[in-house]
């Protein structure tokens, strides 16, 4: 794996604890502090998660015609990770129009995860015709009908939020006050040295405006996040990797296993984009997250498709 | 009738982004780059509006005030409304809701 890192486009989030002191990190260049060694919260054991995103089943335009295979590629690269991930967390776009058949397709190929736990959130494409009513009864029946929710691994707590459901015409998506009051009394009972990772679907920050890449409340979950020492938000949607740090909260886009997107203000739409046979692999892939205990460093590989034999 | 008479007519139609639909046709709206086309139109009681989507990725469409939600309309469905009542009816595409067209039901004064 590691002679594959340096030419993969990565994006490294690099933290340490050392000491009783406040240890310092890089995160996309930007130095930041991360906690303390006392921190009793802190992860008890190494562990890392995978995010994948934008799976799109269904979709069989001329950008892929074959998106099944490209995440049958992706779990093939997860699986053949030498430590194994402790779960995988998808960010949305299971599917493409939230038909059944398409969702039965991502519980079957799901499946091939070693992994085996997997955690969703939705994405506007899971809601369509029936509101999230085929996701709840596909790969997030576990999920008790809750399109938001939290739990906690190894120390980090863990928050999937929904931002697909409220829409407005000519506005960004919206998370709505049901869910901002709910994530405000998730946090309450927390210490400020808690690891935090949030994922959505949709960008937590203005990612493009015109393009609705953005969210229109994330400012008030910001409000909520800004006391924590660490703070990841992951998300999908757009099909690209981009990272924003602001103050100690870092958000990180994924790649697509399906079909690359138009960089923002690029092209004159955001449609699928269309790429040269034998670029497609570099622009679609999966991300590792690893979160080591004692130095506490946190790093984000971006994993593209191995396309050297295959495509 | 004098065909400046009709040419004017037209130009005034046009004007008035007005739309008259043949006998069982519908006016139709493309679905093009994430775009509506046209986005604005002005038709009378009991037209038939087709909204056909030429994009590659999917798109619906969303009016509170039509009482419309299309199903998810892949690339080259179609999806067809008949306004009955006269209202400037606002819609937009419930995935993409920088997609925004308006369309005025209004009966022909002239």
């Amino acid at each position: 794996m590691s002679e594959n890192i340096s030419r993969r486009r990565a994006l490294t989030c690099l933290g340490a604890w050392s000491g009783a002191a406040v240890v310092w990190g890089l995160v996309g260049g930007v130095p930041r502090a991360f906690g303390t060694a006392a921190d009793r919260r802190a992860p008890n054991a190494r562990f890392t998660f995978t995010q994948i995103s934008d799976t799109h089943l269904g979709f069989n335009k001329e950008a892929n015609p074959d998106v099944a295979g490209t995440l049958r590629r992706c779990i093939a690269d997860v699986n053949s990770l030498p430590q194994q991930p402790a779960f995988i967390i998808h960010t949305g776009d299971i599917t493409h129009l939230s038909k059944p058949e398409e969702f039965d397709l991502g519980t079957q190929l799901f499946g091939e995860f070693r992994a085996g736990r997997m955690h969703f959130v939705p994405g506007e494409h899971d809601a369509l015709d029936r509101g999230l009513e085929g996701y709840f009864a596909g790969p997030g029946s576990g999920l008790e009908h809750r399109a938001w929710y939290s739990f906690d691994d190894h120390g980090v707590h863990f928050v999937g939020l929904s931002n697909v459901i409220d829409f407005k015409a000519g506005s960004m998506p919206a998370l709505g006050t049901e869910q901002l009051q709910w994530l405000r009394n998730d946090l309450a009972g927390l210490s400020a040295s808690t690891p935090i990772v949030v994922f959505a679907h949709i960008p937590l920050w203005t990612v493009y405006e015109p393009w609705g890449w953005g969210t229109a409340d994330a400012g008030e979950v910001l409000k909520w996040l800004r006391r924590f020492g660490s703070v990841t938000v992951l998300n999908g949607h757009i099909h690209q990797v981009m990272q924003k740090v602001e103050g100690h909260v870092a958000f990180h886009s994924a790649m697509s296993t399906a079909y690359p997107q138009p960089a923002p203000g690029a092209a004159d739409s955001p449609g699928p984009l269309k790429v040269p046979a034998g670029k497609l692999g570099e622009l679609l892939g999966t991300r590792q997250i690893n979160v080591v205990p004692g130095n506490r460093s946190l790093a984000m590989i971006d994993r593209p498709i191995q396309t050297e034999d295959r495509s | 009738m004098s065909r400046a008479w009709i040419l004017r007519c037209l130009f005034t139609m046009a004007l008035a982004g007005w739309h008259t639909a043949r006998a069982n046709e519908p006016v139709v709206i493309t679905i093009d780059r994430f775009q509506f086309a046209p986005d604005e139109i002005t038709i009378e009681p009991g037209t038939t509006i087709e909204w056909i989507n030429r994009d590659q990725t999917v798109h619906n469409i969303v009016s509170s005030q039509a009482k419309i939600a299309s199903p998810g309309l892949d690339t080259a469905d179609r999806f067809s409304f008949m306004f009955d009542h006269p209202g400037d009816f606002t819609y937009l595409c419930g995935l993409h809701p920088h997609m925004k067209g308006i369309i005025h039901v209004k009966e022909r004064t002239s």
